[in-house]
């Protein structure tokens, strides 16, 4: 892997664990009013300066890494599962079953994705898990064609007859034999995907169609930034800055995963 | 070919069906009505608007009409701009969106391709990793991002270009720039990757051995066979353009259809929702169909 990649990943990792262990990190809570220092811009107390109600800029970006980084990661998991087990099954079939349920494929994923999150987030509240169903909803069948294409391919080789023929069940020849060949695949899917998501929640939370208060993430906190942002551009371009780099990181990570897991793609885009 | 043409118009009407389907059967399950504001509205008035509305039938009822309705090309009153159209709202604020979206094709395309094409022909120099640098950076910022980042330096700090309306071409730069981005770094990227490939081919080393000059090589025989996979994303070019815009109309106060959309979905304007929505469909599925048009007039391949 190159040192990009070597180095989004230890980004992404100190993010992440930034997230997770918020409480301990951050040196204020997110909702700790620091009344006297309302938009204050950053300095030695407040890293990133503070917001309208005095509220710790910094420590508000790493409480909403966790609504984030748990939107993005956990939906694109959850999309990968379905697509995964979907794609599969209608590879492996094949035939009229395979073309039945391609094409129910074919339409969802003809739909324009952001217009069906949006609905769907309208129908499902503006909450974490509105957000959530949205976003699983309409990323699946990216993973589902995709399982499908490298199932039909694998499926022909002689090693599966020859698991065929050995008496192996169709079972073990999918868990077994097949998902072991496509396991890299996923992984580099997974990382090109979750930036995605990623992408599509704070757009959303930005325009004010996402996740709503008490919830915030990045995209929240832009959206709040936005409001002021000729006489306080800290409030907006910290969270913007932390949705850049981290999509960035993941673009960088998924690129060197593909160079090290798919040989076939080594010299594509450098 | 004209039959081609009306094949592929036929595939398209299944994808907007659903579209209107959805997006009906969405806006009824939706909580909270149109009409609930936080002062309940007496009921013999709430009633008198439900009835000038059909909301008060049954609701298979309601979607056949929507359906009627729609054949006609009529997307029925909105509920919020009282005395407008949905029609007239949309034919109002097509035309802005449209040419800030054709804005944005330009700079994607204008400065891409010409982009993608210097890099492979210069494969590993310094220009070709700054290039392949720059694209990482414009597929990886958000539009939101890049927006926000623009009007604070270039309207707020530098005052060089308005930060807010469409009033002129000074208007547009802003916002064409930022919409235009990350796709532009995307067919960058693609453009690069299919160059490359054409440029190992033997017909290039024969080209090149017969004495053509380098332009006419990359231009005439390089470009020429690359541009397929170029083509085959404009549909989804265009999918990524239309619905980024309502975030960059939200940014730039543009009064386009993304806009009226955002303030409809918050308002819970059944009517325009579905509307924009539905010319969104329309619009995709109309660049899916020209770029299968373009892919079979340019690959003699195809057109069996």
């Amino acid at each position: 892997m190159n040192y990009l990649s070597k180095f989004s990943a230890v980004f992404l990792t100190i993010v992440a664990s930034a997230a997770v262990f918020a409480p301990w990190v951050a040196p204020y809570s997110y909702e700790t009013q620091d009344t006297l220092n309302t938009l204050a811009a950053p300095g030695f107390d407040h890293w990133m300066g503070t917001d309208r109600l005095g509220r710790d800029l910094f420590s508000r970006l790493i409480y909403g890494a966790r609504v984030s980084l748990f939107i993005g990661v956990v939906t694109t998991l959850l999309a990968l599962l379905i697509g995964t087990v979907y794609g599969a099954l209608s590879g492996y079939v094949g035939g009229r079953t395979d073309s039945v349920m391609m094409r129910f494929v074919d339409v969802v994923f003809a739909l324009p994705d952001m217009l069906m999150i949006i609905l769907i987030t309208v129908m499902m509240g503006r909450g974490v898990m509105g957000m959530f169903i949205a976003l699983t909803l309409v990323s699946w069948v990216t993973m589902a064609r995709l399982v499908r294409g490298e199932v039909l391919r694998i499926k022909e080789y002689t090693y599966i007859e020859a698991a065929h023929a050995l008496g192996a069940g169709d079972l073990r020849i999918l868990l077994r034999e097949i998902l072991p060949n496509i396991l890299g695949l996923m992984i580099v899917t997974l990382t090109f995907r979750i930036p995605v998501a990623i992408l599509a929640e704070s757009t959303l939370s930005f325009i004010g169609l996402g996740i709503a208060p008490p919830f915030s993430s990045w995209g929240t906190l832009a959206n709040e930034g936005w409001k002021a942002i000729k006489f306080y551009p800290h409030l907006i371009l910290f969270p913007s800055i932390a949705i850049f780099l981290t999509i960035l990181s993941f673009n960088f990570l998924g690129e060197g995963l593909r160079d090290r897991l798919d040989p076939r793609k080594r010299t594509q885009f450098g | 070919m004209l039959t081609y043409f009306f094949k592929r118009v036929l595939h398209g009407i299944p994808v907007l069906v659903v579209v209107a389907t959805l997006t009906f059967v969405i806006m009824r399950l939706v909580p909270g009505g149109p009409f609930d504001e936080e002062k309940k509205l007496p009921p013999e008035i709430l009633a008198n608007i439900q009835a000038k509305y059909h909301l008060d039938e049954p609701v298979i009822t309601q979607y056949l009409l929507y359906l009627k309705q729609l054949t006609q090309g009529d997307m029925g009153p909105s509920y919020k701009y009282i005395g407008r159209d949905v029609t007239d709202i949309i034919s109002d604020t097509f035309p802005v969106s449209i040419t800030l979206g054709l804005l944005a094709m330009f700079v994607v395309v204008g400065v891409g391709v010409p982009a993608g094409m210097w890099s492979a022909y210069r494969q590993n120099s310094m220009v070709d990793r700054v290039c392949v640098f720059f694209a990482m950076l414009g597929v990886s910022v958000p539009s939101f991002v890049l927006g926000t980042v623009l009007v604070w330096l270039m309207s707020h700090k530098l005052h060089w270009f308005p930060p807010a309306l469409w009033e002129g071409p000074r208007h547009m730069i802003l916002p064409a720039l930022a919409l235009g981005a990350p796709f532009t770094g995307y067919i960058a990227r693609l453009t690069r990757s299919a160059v490359l490939e054409v440029l190992a081919s033997d017909y290039i080393r024969t080209a090149r051995a017969k004495g053509l000059s380098e332009s006419m090589v990359l231009i005439k025989h390089a470009l020429k066979n690359s541009i397929y996979p170029i083509v085959s994303v404009i549909g989804p070019l265009t999918a990524g353009l239309v619905t980024g815009s309502f975030v960059i109309e939200f940014i730039f106060s543009i009064p386009g259809m993304g806009s009226f959309f955002i303030t409809a979905v918050t308002n819970r304007d059944y009517p325009l929702i579905m509307g924009v929505t539905l010319v969104y469909a329309v619009l995709i599925v109309l660049a899916n169909i020209m770029v299968d048009i373009i892919y079979m007039w340019l690959d003699p391949r195809v057109r069996v």
